[in-house]
């Protein structure tokens, strides 16, 4: 299992095989789900120029870690990855990769979705967009 | 006896501090320590509090050297 967070830009499509070759023999599991976040340039209707995402260190690490492990015995999967973005963020690039791996499809999708809907509630990170009419912080998130 | 206290996103700013020592705590819970630095009587229902990096509650007793923290709700993801 794996949390890391990450304060430059990251490809999830090359961060997810890397993990995988690294964590399993080949044929060890039958089910991947992924989930990549990316950032738009519009919310509410205006445009978004940036973003700036805060996190309480020490906290926010605790706190996924405790999502993932959570999700890993109740689906008991094989592996799981998070990596979110931190600081500034520009649109286009990921803020989140979400990936699981179990024997079986169900698991995995279970899991993954799980995993996504907690760090939205209980991960301490907090946004702060740029608009052109000035900057705000992002006071919920949109339903699931 | 001290305790540490840190604000997060939209109550740091409008509080203006990120962080400050109660150097003088004799004991309390979360609630006393968000009147000590906020002056405000109430918790305000969506602000969050963790002490020692765990979520917690306005009852929560706060002890010498605890780290309280209080932010909005989270917006991750």
């Amino acid at each position: 299992m794996s949390v890391e967070l990450r304060s430059e830009p990251f490809d999830p499509w090359r961060e997810l095989p890397a993990w995988q070759a690294r964590a399993f023999a080949p044929g060890s599991h039958g089910a991947t789900a992924a989930f990549v976040g990316t950032m738009r340039d519009f919310n509410d209707d205006d445009a978004v120029s940036s973003m700036f995402l805060e996190h309480y260190p020490g906290m926010t690490e605790r706190a996924l870690e405790a999502i993932v492990d959570e999700q890993v015995a109740a689906e008991d999967l094989l592996g799981a990855l998070v990596i979110h973005r931190v600081g500034t963020i520009t649109p286009g690039e990921p803020i989140v990769l979400v990936a699981v791996w179990s024997a079986h499809r169900r698991e995995a999708f279970a899991a993954c979705r799980a995993i996504m809907e907690a760090l939205k509630s209980k991960a301490p990170f907090w946004k702060r967009e740029e608009r052109a009419s000035g900057s705000r912080w992002v006071e919920r998130n949109t339903p699931g | 006896m001290a305790v540490t206290v840190r604000l997060f996103a939209h109550l740091r700013e409008r509080h203006g501090f990120g962080e400050t020592t109660l150097e003088d705590w004799a004991g309390g819970s979360v609630l006393d320590v968000w009147q000590r630095v906020t002056g405000e009587e109430a918790l305000p229902a969506h602000v969050l509090a963790a002490v020692n990096l765990d979520y917690a509650q306005g009852e929560t007793e706060v002890a010498d050297g605890d780290e309280v923290a209080f932010f909005p709700p989270v917006t991750g993801g």
